[in-house]
């Protein structure tokens, strides 16, 4: 059993963009090992700003060739299924076939023969091929060369079972082919020369020695054990970011937390701002006191072992940092001399979209939304929903949302509560723009439902009406997510908010129909049960429609919900059947039976227990106490079985009385109906 | 040829300026001078945008003085200007040690690499106005942007034959980053102990001031409006002369028309769009002007 080594030395990797490659790397050669009938046991890769790294192990040094049949279509089928059988084959035409006779006739059949031998003559076609087929989400030409990657691509290492492989990848042009080799570089700054290696224990221990860290996992592991340390001795504590960690550690080969203290002059300046300016420009950690206010310290990791032991470097990146938090505070102070009304007027010259005007335009449809929701909001105050609408976008225009277009609505909150607007309006313009996902914070302030309702459904109401749908994976308006926070903001806060009022068109609310099934199927909701509810139609107060759903599905998981079911299914089994039969039963059985041609007990229990059924069922669905409407058809079960262990429908000689016992049957399933579609519950 | 490190390191921001363009001349590129236009960016020198196209090679270094009317600040602002200097290398086709001699450039102007952290973090560069993209980098000095990296893919929304790597420096805030100043004005623009010592701000703010007025408040609408269909028609007519090098020119001016326009806040935010399309559509002939004549020559 041998090793494959393999590492694509380039210039710098976007860290965006690292361990998609490594793990496409992986799985690229790993399908051309399988296709190329080469067997191995494990394959793990890395990557590291500088390059990716695939160890692939418990390769046979050799393979014996392997032949392999397929047959293929009949001899004389059609010239389609021909060629389909030469193009799956690899053949070039039927005479690189073969006819035999099968018994069942004469076939074609291809004898595919495999080609063994050293593996590692296998392995440079295998390479190439992937490092072709891995999809960078950009990549580049360089110099004179036609090839591309995501950088310049500098050097490779290829060796299996500790020796090079004979290969090379021509960039083209006339550039010089890159060799397979054994050699590598460490550092680019702590490393000087080229690191001979021998197999991937002998690679990441040189490299290791040559400050690179190849595993990114180890990175971040260093980086935090680093960092948290760093923060203890200053009596801080880090404050975690999985994003930004996944991003240092992309940035640096040789991770070296270091830390630096903000100047005291920027702290008065909201948290959120001193965060986002030092995570998106620096790249910094954000710490915090033991009050979980934001510290004044921050860590920066570098890249390299100063010579000073950083000193250097901190005081850089502390003055970078002040140069950047200057900027944000003149933002600070110099947003707050206009009150956020005053911004207004500048949005009349900020276009929203071409087809539905400026941002001013906007607000005035989310206004005249809130109002109309809040009808709908227990405890919203309308002058506060008119007064948070209208200015739920003034922010825009401030300067400091301008640098940071992530801070909209945190900054308008702030702006808010610095001129001392209502907390609830100041809330609402903060809240405003949230759930922005399934797992952000739902808003529960009533100001505040009311107008991120108000910015969601206008979205959505506006940009179906000019025919901007989504459609596949392109939704560049985020209408999905839109969506998504309508439910939420609805169902989370139980707002009985009749959607049909708002949304006009059918195709936008079948459109929400879709997200809340996407939405409930992701919480672990049946999803035929979800499809049970959604047949009924109609319903576009979500909030009794997930009622409904929420009762079905536990009543689904009782015994008596399961037998009851089985029972439906028998009896729409066999009205389905009949009318299958004869097309115009339907309308005949439609209605209650007939009391005088109920013959057997069976079929008046039946009856009468469909009857007492009917009596709860009415009141309970009116009070919406779905859980009551399920537990009221529990007592059909038992009748129902008695029916069909006694009672034959189709009497032949007798046809008003199959009619009626159709009807009676066709009544267990109408009755049920009311309350969900049985007939799409999977048993 | 000298050797660049054993050069004293640059002390003031002529001599940042003396330092890069004796390293870049040792790496064997052109030293040329800057472009007699106003432009937003060295990349607007025909020296880039043309010479970034075509069959031939092409190694040069230069200065360039870069204006944007929009970042103006009336001489307030310690870092931003609404006229500056960058410095910038094309090395097409791009050598394969080019990262190297970029660093080299870092340590003839003072960065030491065993005290300082430099990175390399994704930055990929787009001109709408030239229909030109590249992918590459910042490059940071603890933290500090000391310069950009671009490998061009495309210019005039024509791809490349071959690659240009071009590196930029933002002059003014490299000098702030070396010489430890919180603003601009106070860079030693000569050495400090010269005869007559004079800083950046002596040299610049009172232009900095004339010019932000004239920018924002006093520059003649009607009459850009005008320079602008004029230079536009002007640059159409010379394409169709085959006249590549005069036509860019009308491009080059048409394009400051337009940052000037802008600035004073008389074109709104549809118009803007236009604006930069019509421009592009400019550099986009003349890019494909100078092309024929480029491959008419090899």
């Amino acid at each position: 059993m041998a090793e494959l080594l393999l590492e694509l030395l380039s210039e710098e990797i976007p860290a965006r963009m690292q361990a998609r490659a490594a793990d496409d790397l992986k799985r690229l050669v790993g399908e051309g090992l399988k296709a190329a009938g080469i067997a191995f046991t494990d394959a793990r890769a890395f990557a590291t700003p500088r390059r990716l790294a695939l160890a692939v192990e418990g390769l046979p040094t050799a393979r014996a060739d392997v032949s392999e049949e397929r047959r293929g279509p009949r001899v004389g089928a059609p010239e389609q299924a021909v060629q389909g059988f030469l193009k799956g084959a690899g053949l070039a035409s039927l005479d690189q076939a073969e006819k035999r006779d099968t018994g069942k006739g004469e076939f074609w059949f291809a004898v595919l023969k495999k080609q063994g031998g050293p593996t590692a003559d296998a392995l440079p076609g295998i390479i190439d091929k992937a490092m072709n087929a891995l999809p960078w989400p950009k990549s580049m030409k360089w110099g004179s060369g036609t090839m591309t990657w995501v950088r310049p691509l500098q050097s490779i290492v290829a060796l299996f079972d500790g020796k090079v492989l004979a290969g090379e990848i021509a960039p083209g042009g006339a550039m010089a082919p890159i060799r397979f080799g054994d050699t590598t570089r460490g550092h680019r700054f702590l490393s000087k020369g080229e690191i001979r290696v021998t197999g991937f224990t002998d690679y990441a221990a040189k490299l290791r020695a040559a400050y690179v860290i190849l595993d990114p996992a180890e990175r971040k592991k260093i980086v935090l054990a680093g960092a948290e340390k760093l923060c203890a001795e200053a009596q801080v504590a880090l404050k975690a970011d999985d994003g930004l960690l996944d991003e240092v550690a992309g940035l640096v080969e040789w991770p070296v937390p270091m830390l630096g203290t903000i100047d005291g002059q920027f702290m008065d300046v909201p948290p959120e701002v001193l965060i986002v300016s030092m995570k998106n420009h620096q790249r910094y950690f954000a710490t915090t006191r033991s009050d979980d206010m934001l510290a004044g310290r921050f860590v920066v990791v570098a890249n390299t072992v100063a010579r000073d032991g950083g000193m250097a470097i901190v005081d850089g990146n502390e003055r970078v940092l002040r140069a950047r938090l200057s900027d944000a505070k003149f933002f600070w102070d110099h947003d707050r001399k206009l009150r956020l009304a005053e911004h207004l007027p500048a949005l009349k010259d900020v276009v929203f979209h071409a087809k539905l005007g400026t941002q001013a335009d906007r607000i005035g449809r989310i206004a005249g939304l809130a109002l109309e929701i809040a009808e709908y909001v227990p405890g919203a105050e309308r002058a506060q929903v008119e007064e948070a609408a209208l200015l739920c976008k003034a922010d825009l225009v401030t300067g400091m949302v301008g640098e940071f277009p992530e801070l909209q609505g945190i900054m308008g909150r702030y702006y808010a509560l610095s001129e001392e607007l209502p907390v609830p309006v100041a809330d609402a313009i903060g809240d405003h723009y949230a759930p922005a996902g399934p797992h952000d914070r739902c808003p529960s302030a009533p100001v505040s439902i009311a107008v991120a309702l108000a910015d969601k459904l206008d979205a959505l109401i506006s940009f179906w009406s000019i025919g901007e749908k989504p459609t596949g994976s392109r939704d560049p308006f985020a209408l999905r997510r839109a969506a998504l926070g309508v439910i939420r903001l609805v169902v989370e806060n139980r707002i009985r908010l009749p959607l049909k009022q708002f949304v006009k068109t059918d195709e936008l609310m079948a459109f929400f129909a879709e997200r809340l099934k996407v939405q409930m199927r992701e919480k672990g909701v049946r999803h035929d049960v979800v499809d049970a509810v959604f047949a009924l139609g109609g319903e576009d107060d979500l909030v009794r429609l997930l009622a409904r759903v929420e009762a079905l599905q536990s009543f689904l998981g009782t015994d008596a919900g399961m037998n009851l079911l089985t029972a439906y299914g028998r009896a729409a089994n066999i009205v389905r059947a009949e009318e299958k039969k004869d097309k115009a039963l339907a309308a005949r059985i439609a209605g209650a039976p007939e009391a005088a041609l109920l013959e057997q007990s069976e079929e008046k229990a039946v009856a009468s227990a469909l009857h007492d059924v009917e009596r709860t069922l009415g009141p309970a669905l009116k009070a919406e106490d779905f859980a009551g409407a399920m537990k009221a058809f529990a007592g059909l079960r038992a009748p129902i079985d008695s029916f069909f262990e006694k009672v034959t429908v189709n009497v032949a000689d007798k046809p008003d009385l199959r009619l009626n016992r159709l009807r009676l049957l066709n009544q267990i399933r109408a009755t049920m109906d009311a309350v969900a579609d049985f007939s799409r519950i999977e048993g | 040829m000298t050797d660049p490190s054993a050069r004293v390191k640059p002390t003031c921001f002529q001599e940042l300026i003396l330092t890069l363009q004796e390293y870049w001349a040792s790496q064997g590129c052109l030293i040329l001078q800057p472009f007699d236009m106003e432009m937003g960016a060295g990349t607007f020198h025909p020296a880039t945008t043309l010479r970034a196209l075509g069959p031939k090679p092409w190694y040069a270094a230069y200065v360039q003085p870069s204006r944007r009317p929009s970042d103006g600040r009336y001489g307030e602002n310690p870092m931003r200007l609404q006229h500056y200097y960058q410095f910038q290398a094309i090395l097409k086709p791009s050598p394969t040690d080019i990262l190297e001699r970029y660093l080299g450039s870092l340590e003839a102007i003072g960065i030491d690499t065993s005290l300082h952290d430099i990175r390399f973090v994704e930055d990929d560069w787009e001109s709408p106005t030239l229909g030109a993209w590249g992918l590459g980098w910042e490059v940071w000095c603890d933290g500090s942007e000391i310069s950009q990296f671009t490998y061009f893919q495309q210019v005039g929304g024509i791809e490349v034959d071959l690659v240009s790597g071009e590196i930029t420096y933002g002059l003014e805030r490299l000098a702030m980053y070396l010489f430890d100043k919180k603003t601009i004005y106070e860079l030693p623009f000569n050495r400090t102990d010269s005869e007559v010592p004079l800083t950046y701000g002596d040299v610049f703010l009172q232009n900095e001031r004339e010019q932000s007025t004239y920018n924002f408040e006093v520059a003649d609408t009607d009459m850009l409006f005008r320079h602008f269909a004029d230079a536009e028609k002007e640059c159409r007519r010379l394409v169709e002369s085959e006249l590549p090098l005069p036509a860019y020119e009308q491009c080059i001016k048409a394009s400051h028309c337009f940052n000037l326009l802008d600035a004073r806040g008389v074109i709104s935010v549809t118009e803007r769009q236009s604006y930069i399309l019509r421009v592009r559509d400019l550099a986009k002939a003349c890019c494909e002007a100078w092309l024929v004549t480029q491959k008419a020559a090899a």
